[in-house]
């Protein structure tokens, strides 16, 4: 019953068939492409960017190669319910991190599959508020986006619908929004303590929109509250980028390849031809007439400097020098506490509660804003948040576990300000394929620590408001990667235009979070995913012109 | 320790809806685990031991989780964490530069090494380390706490929480596939998790855990 293959050492997309994600030992056929044929398109990595616009771009009727460096799973025989076995998720290659705070990556913030980060997130599925796509002329902070919220918005209704988000009918804040496809999720105690202490407060709180499906869809069974979301869905009720673009992509005749790590985009002047791939133990080159980099806010800057050329010293797309520069994360700060009553926060995805109510008020002493979430944390990732926060260990930490079940907690997503101090380098240490590691280089700002400052202050009053007791702060984690290739409206301060497309190479592209001018104080995975499928509409719209 | 979930054995699920073959196969491969060192050489690997048994300290009740062969086995299998403290060295090396200097400091202020030290001076050591205060030359001029906050501690507790006992102990469901569970609000328990036992109703709270399947 059960396939002997390893997905991690042998690549499942290839001779005509690709895997089919919802059955074990499955297989759906897959078109092919020659590596001297010139495809429309050659994609590197197949996340909520690149899986997102593979499929959009194939359905658009163009020929599209799409790379990823990790394994293609099929969650109902591949995924273990465990923690600690599914790391192999993760992106676990070697980054060096330094900085005034250097950063903690490789579980929450970095993917390593055909569906990227989408098959180990949270599902949180927000929309930015208005405002934040004119952070600099309407809130005084960041840089603007060169692109208008009322598209946007068509996009997230789009990317909404793709997903059958499950969320309530009226959402509290911003601009009216079409109900979401799908009934918002059961909450759990957890998701309800945080809904107490809002109301105690004063301020809105709503069922958080998921990507995790609340009635059948297709071949996904509704979630049935296992709680390892984060560790990957073995259900397939999560709509991910795995089991969502991406077979849509392979029907539209995208060809997907696993276990191919792009190493270097081939320029031989002004246009890039191509990729260079590690794959199945050798070098390989897939021509291309266009290359889009969907890599992340890490490794898209990392192999655009590790492409540099005697033409472009600096890197690929990097006459501004802000390649690489401007990284974000999010801050994810959080307070925990107890409750008499027993509330399993283990049980239904991590965060079914939220409030954005700092996300769309103003009168605070910083830019930007958070939102927070209701929280549901395994054992292994909550014994280290115990050890680490607290400094506990012997018989302090045991008991403090023993209150797993007691435990309740609130955490931001909260918005880190571009500055182009924090940024990806590389180095001269090389990796496993012999391609230079990347530098991570990340210090928190003055209004990043009032921002935390005050998230932590506002929910330590909810959960006390709550009757939560014996209340801590966890003041260290970050969440999400953006900004390292910012898009603008002029060339000497971004590397991208609105369309992602590069200012110097005009067959280049990006197609990730890494083309955020600023992060807001939301999860960025719906936001990407809009963009991939605005980058599409636009680059059919160039075509059809001759403007390709 | 206290048994606040007496009786309580997660591994009873195993044959269940709550456990899938693949899950099934993880877990019998963790409880399979080498119990001798592979990574670390035998000396580093008794430092080892006893300082995950002051970090850990397991009782009698049930078999003891083998924390140091769990760490020994995360270095030898080269499972990466996907990033490096520009302070710290990678794993392997700062894992035995770490219980060199430990042992090395516990000769010079204790006489003898961790694992002949008694659980006081034992503990003593560790809350040097955490506090930073350990500072001789043995430590190649890296700061001990940012190794015992950022290396020691995670992995050992990490090994731990990802051992069914630790899961029994705390009260959690454990794996849950295709199972999920049913019951989310306040105070609701499905029949398959553990019950907590509250004061005068252990031998009740006893009883239910016997049945959880």
């Amino acid at each position: 019953m059960f396939a002997l293959d390893d997905p991690q050492q042998a690549a499942r997309g290839k001779d005509g068939r690709a895997p089919d994600v919802f059955r074990i030992g499955g297989w759906m056929p897959m078109r092919e492409f020659g590596e001297s044929e010139e495809v429309d398109f050659a994609i590197v990595g197949t996340g909520a960017g690149g899986g997102t616009l593979s499929c959009r771009l194939a359905e658009a009727g163009f020929s599209v190669v799409a790379f990823d460096a990790g394994a293609w799973w099929r969650p109902l025989e591949d995924f273990a319910s465990d923690e600690t076995h599914q790391h192999k998720l993760f992106w676990t290659d070697d980054r060096v991190c330094d900085g005034a705070d250097p950063l903690v990556l490789g579980a929450n913030n970095s993917g390593r599959s055909v569906g990227g980060s989408t098959v180990h997130f949270a599902m949180v599925s927000l929309r930015f508020r208005p405002e934040w796509f004119k952070a600099r002329t309407c809130l005084g902070y960041g840089a603007d986006w060169p692109i208008d919220w009322r598209e946007m918005w068509d996009y997230y209704d789009e990317v909404e619908r793709a997903l059958k988000i499950a969320g309530p009918v009226r959402y509290p804040w911003g601009p009216r929004r079409p109900r979401y496809p799908y009934r918002p999720h059961e909450l759990n105690a957890a998701a309800l303590v945080l809904a107490r202490g809002a109301e105690a407060m004063g301020i809105a709180w709503a069922p958080t929109p998921l990507a995790t499906v609340s009635a059948p869809r297709g071949d996904s069974p509704p979630c049935v509250y296992r709680g390892f979301c984060v560790s990957g869905c073995s259900t397939n009720a999560k709509q991910s980028a795995l089991i969502t673009w991406i077979p849509r992509a392979v029907k539209a005749g995208a060809e997907i390849r696993d276990l191919a790590m792009v190493g270097r985009i081939e320029c031989g002047g002004e246009r890039v031809a191509g990729v260079h791939y590690f794959r199945e133990g050798r070098w390989r080159f897939q021509k291309a007439r266009n290359v889009v980099v969907a890599g992340y806010a890490i490794e898209t800057p990392r192999l655009l400097l590790n492409s540099a050329t005697p033409r472009h010293p600096a890197g690929l797309g990097n006459s501004s020098g802000l390649l690489g520069k401007n990284l974000m994360v999010q801050a994810n700060q959080a307070v925990y506490g107890l409750m008499d009553e027993e509330v399993r926060w283990y049980k239904g995805p991590p965060s079914l509660a939220l409030t954005e109510h700092w996300n769309y008020e103003d009168n605070k002493d910083f830019f930007g804003g958070y939102c927070y979430m209701s929280q549901g944390p395994l054992p292994v990732a909550w014994s280290n948040i115990v050890a680490g926060a607290r400094g506990l260990w012997g018989k302090a930490l045991l008991r403090e576990m023993e209150n797993y079940n007691h435990q309740v907690g609130l955490k931001i997503v909260g918005e880190v300000l571009p500055d182009e101090r924090n940024r990806v380098t590389v180095i001269d240490e090389k990796d496993r394929f012999g391609l230079p590691l990347p530098r991570v280089t990340f210090s928190y700002g003055d209004n990043d620590k009032r921002l935390i400052a005050h998230s932590l202050e506002f929910m330590r009053q909810s959960l006390e408001a709550a009757n939560a007791r014996d209340l801590w702060d966890q003041t260290d984690d970050t969440c999400h990667l953006n900004g390292t290739a910012r898009m603008g409206a002029d060339r000497r301060d971004s590397v991208v235009n609105s369309d992602g497309r590069s200012w110097d190479i005009p067959n280049l592209w990006i197609c990730d979070g890494s083309v955020f001018p600023t992060v807001g104080g939301v999860n960025p995975s719906l936001t990407i995913q809009a963009l991939a499928c605005r980058t599409a509409d636009r680059i059919k719209a160039l075509a059809a012109r001759g403007e390709l | 320790m206290s048994e606040r979930f007496p009786a309580y054995d997660v591994l009873a699920k195993r044959r269940t809806p709550s456990w899938n073959e693949t899950t099934r196969r993880v877990i019998d491969q963790r409880l399979a685990i080498p119990r001798e060192p592979r990574f670390f050489a035998e000396d580093e690997f008794q430092t080892l031991d006893a300082i995950c048994a002051r970090i850990i300290p397991q009782g009698r009740a049930r078999p003891p989780v083998p924390l140091a062969a769990m760490v020994d086995a995360k270095l030898f299998n080269r499972i990466e964490d996907g990033y490096r403290d520009h302070r710290i060295p990678p794993a392997g090396v700062a894992w035995k530069c770490a219980l060199h200097a430990i042992n090395e400091e516990a000769r010079r202020l204790k006489s003898a090494p961790f694992s002949a030290l008694d659980t006081v001076d034992q503990d003593e050591m560790l809350q040097r380390c955490q506090n930073g205060t350990l500072t001789s030359a043995s430590w190649k001029g890296m700061d001990c706490a940012l190794l015992f906050m950022k290396r020691l501690l995670p992995d050992i507790v990490s090994a731990y929480y990802s051992h069914p006992t630790a899961w029994s102990e705390i009260g959690f469901g454990g794996p849950a596939s295709p199972r999920g569970y049913v019951r989310m609000d306040f105070d609701r328990r499905d029949p398959w998790e553990a019950a907590e036992a509250k004061p005068g109703r252990e031998r009740q709270a006893a009883k239910e855990n016997v049945r959880v399947g």
